[in-house]
């Protein structure tokens, strides 16, 4: 604990209390990579680390660091990884879904299967 | 501060070893892939920890790095991977293809 409580001191310690949780996240995603029975229910764990997780271990750097070039480049950094995450999420998911590596009987809605029936992908 | 930081680079290092058994047991690739993305987002947040630790802004630009191009090896993976069905659907459509344009000449 500091000695006198500046505002630079407190803002040490919410940043560093803002990654803290923001690891917490990459915990959840881990447990959720051990215990999710196939690869579409484990990439809803997955992706939690990937944008929120991700989105609060960089406020807290730049809470800590309190420089406009560093919250700049955080913030370029978090755009980036909500503009590519989808992007892999889609292929892998589409991926699961025609090698038949998932679970259907949880789906509560299949219109991918349909549209390959039909040719229509 | 420090206590709180090394908290979170030991729940960093858990689910680090969790990701592991994950990208090791598998059991298909496309779990090794989804674990490796969330390898990419530990190390990234490992990185962010280690700014805060050392107060110094250096290795920022290697976490812009990784947030860029995270996600080119999963979808590289997943583009190789495909079901023995999809190869087949795309060979038949192509021959069909085919063969309706040798009829027109």
């Amino acid at each position: 604990m500091p000695e006198t409580w500046t505002p630079e001191a407190v803002m040490d310690i919410v940043g560093a209390l803002v990654l803290a949780v923001g690891t917490l996240f990459s915990l959840a995603a881990g447990v959720g990579l051990i215990r999710f029975p196939d690869p579409v229910t484990r990439m809803h764990a997955a992706t939690k680390p990937a944008v929120f997780g991700l989105l609060l271990v960089l406020a807290g750097v730049a809470l800590v660091l309190r420089d406009a070039k560093v919250t700049t480049l955080l913030s370029v950094a978090v755009m980036m990884q909500i503009l590519t995450a989808p992007v892999s999420g889609h292929l892998v998911t589409r991926n699961a879904h025609r090698s038949g590596d998932w679970d259907a009987a949880g789906a509560v809605i299949d219109e991918l299967a349909a549209d390959e029936e039909s040719g229509a992908e | 501060m420090t206590w709180i930081l090394g908290l979170a680079g030991a729940v960093l290092a858990v689910s680090a070893g969790l990701t592991l058994w994950r990208i090791v047991a598998g059991p298909s690739h496309l779990d090794r892939i989804v674990s490796s993305d969330v390898m990419v987002a530990i190390v990234i947040a490992a990185i962010g920890l280690i700014a805060v630790w050392g107060r110094s802004a250096t290795g920022l630009p290697i976490l812009l790095g990784l947030s860029l191009m995270g996600f080119t090896g999963a979808v590289g993976v997943a583009r190789l991977l495909s079901s023995p069905g999809t190869v087949r659907r795309l060979f038949d459509r192509r021959k069909a293809m085919r063969d309706g344009s040798s009829d027109d000449a």
